[in-house]
């Protein structure tokens, strides 16, 4: 508890001491300038994109490898995590080289007039990097959990493939997406390493709010940086909140199952 | 592994409980895809770039006196910051899982703290409180302590991401496995530390294992932290992370690819791992329940 609150709790209540410094208006013009507000719409909008094709992508991967059999799935399974393994200054460098002009992938993009790198793409390219392990280990439970005799009880009243996973699958497992989905959402807001390598950095256009607390913190902007670091972690603790929320949610119903 | 086994027993007539052979087939090469854009595409360009200029040049960036204080730097770090994690982790797992008392889910929401905050926030939450114009600042510069912009604040930051690997595995193992057997031993007359190591230790070592296993990895490669409490001194307060992004903003690409790679492997020694201890720890909880 002792250890707790010097790592913890001490810092963080710097962090909020640091702010009331700063009379409510000061705080306020810091937090809605042009340049922050840009700075959230994108980490928000690269965040909600990223975790979206995470949540679809990854609720097809999840079911692949829960439910088939097929030459390397174990390491498949095992490389889902290499995100969450994978140093985020090392991700980004690697997505920021195979995007770029002439990287792997992005030679192919920039004839057809995409531009990956340093524009918003690129941003959201690197939250579904980071988000995906997430989607996936939360959903893998979940569909592992699911009996075999309410599918095949709703095969023997004579409902198709599709409409057994419509009817009784997807809602089973629905929390649990949703779950997912949080987690990479609240991932992708806090997201800093793998993000400035590929985003540019260029005000207004590619700066995540992570990047705006540092570039503030450089030019000793210590109470601005202070200032938009609270908003975040308002944020992030609402996210908490509701993944928490979903989670038990997520139990309920798993033990109403059984 | 469940379903492995599961699937022909339980699956009687396959066309009506299972997907037809095209959706399958899709749905895998679907994944197969994905996965290989997002995940194979990034890690082996990382070598592929590493070694653009031969063995020579991808050994070349090891020489460099400044990625061999980083590389010091980075084990001097986790070999703190793992094991005072660890010891924490151990200690508050157990106090959550075998007694009641107030405070206790407030304690288990800031234990998931870290994972839920910005890791440049938990920078700059030490960099307001220990920095120059910080609220210990002023105090620590008269006694001539840096912490900010030198070892202390590296290591600081590094635990305060690491924070809750080790106690978040342990919390639900030791709450499910309750105290019956320690109270057991405590009746037979085995002593505090008797208690520990026969048997509170050997039930969760690993879930133990598997924490500090993440618990490293991450203290390893963390970077948005790090980075706002390093200061950026070459050769002195430089970790791997920082030392790949310095390299690779001088535009010295194979020799950031290089030092990064040593961090790719890091991340693949930890998948493996991973994999082998989970699969032990599955075999244990299937023993545990029998």
């Amino acid at each position: 508890m002792f250890y707790l609150s010097i790592i913890v709790l001490i810092p963080l209540a710097a962090l909020f001491f640091k702010t009331t410094s700063l009379s409510w208006e000061d705080f306020w013009s810091i937090v809605s300038s042009p340049r922050v507000v840009a700075s959230y719409k994108l980490t928000f909008g690269a965040s909600f994109i990223g975790a979206t094709i995470n949540t679809i992508f990854g609720f097809i991967v999840a079911w692949t490898l829960v439910r088939y059999q097929f030459p390397g799935k174990r390491i498949l399974d095992a490389m889902v995590d290499l995100p969450f393994a994978l140093p985020t200054a090392v991700s980004g460098i690697a997505l920021t080289t195979i995007y770029s002009r002439n990287g792997w992938i992005g030679q192919f993009l920039e004839p057809a007039g995409i531009k990956a790198v340093f524009s918003p793409l690129g941003v959201t390219i690197a939250l579904t990097f980071i988000g995906l392990p997430f989607v996936v280990r939360t959903l893998q439970p979940a569909l592992e959990d699911l009996e075999a005799d309410v599918e095949e009880a709703a095969a023997c009243l004579g409902a198709t493939r599709w409409q057994t996973f419509q009817k009784i699958i997807f809602p089973s497992v629905f929390p649990a997406l949703l779950t997912g989905f949080a987690m990479a959402f609240a991932r992708g807001l806090g997201e800093y390493g793998s993000v400035v390598f590929i985003s540019g950095n260029m005000p207004m256009k590619t700066e995540i709010s992570s990047l705006l607390i540092i570039s503030k913190l450089e030019q000793y902007d210590y109470t601005g940086a202070a200032a938009i670091g609270v908003m975040m972690l308002i944020m992030s603790f609402i996210l908490l909140l509701i993944i928490n929320l979903l989670q038990s949610m997520n139990k309920r119903f798993i033990k109403k199952g059984a | 592994m469940k379903n492995i086994k599961k699937l022909p027993t339980s699956y009687p007539s396959k066309s009506s409980t299972s997907e037809p052979l095209w959706v399958k087939i899709s749905l895998i090469t679907i994944s197969l895809l994905f996965l290989s854009l997002f995940l194979f595409v990034p890690l082996i360009s990382v070598f592929a770039e590493a070694f653009r200029k031969g063995i020579e040049g991808y050994f070349a960036a090891f020489k460099d006196p400044a990625a061999f204080s980083a590389i010091k730097l980075t084990l001097i770090t986790a070999a703190i910051a793992v094991p005072v994690n660890l010891i924490f982790g151990l200690a508050a797992s157990w106090a959550i899982a075998r007694f009641e008392f107030w405070g206790k889910s407030l304690l288990i929401t800031l234990i998931d703290l870290p994972f839920a905050v910005s890791p440049v926030i938990s920078g700059v939450i030490y960099v307001l409180l220990f920095g120059l114009q910080g609220l210990m600042g002023p105090w620590l510069a008269e006694h001539n302590i840096k912490i900010i912009f030198a070892m202390p604040g590296i290591v600081l930051a590094t635990m305060f991401v690491t924070f809750p690997f080790v106690a978040r595995e342990l919390i639900p193992l030791m709450q499910e496995q309750g105290g019956e057997e320690e109270q057991a031993a405590l009746m037979l007359g085995a002593n505090g530390w008797q208690i520990f190591s026969k048997i509170t230790l050997p039930n969760v070592k690993w879930a133990l294992l598997y924490g500090v296993i993440l618990c490293n990895a991450r203290a390893m490669g963390e970077f948005g932290a790090v980075s706002v409490v390093s200061g950026h001194i070459r050769g002195k307060t430089n970790t791997i992370p920082l030392h790949v992004e310095i390299l690779y903003n001088e535009y010295n690409f194979v020799a950031a690819f290089a030092v990064a790679s040593l961090l790719a492997l890091l991340a693949l020694l930890t998948l493996v791992l991973k994999s082998i201890v989970e699969w032990k720890y599955q075999h244990q909880k299937k023993g545990y329940n029998r």
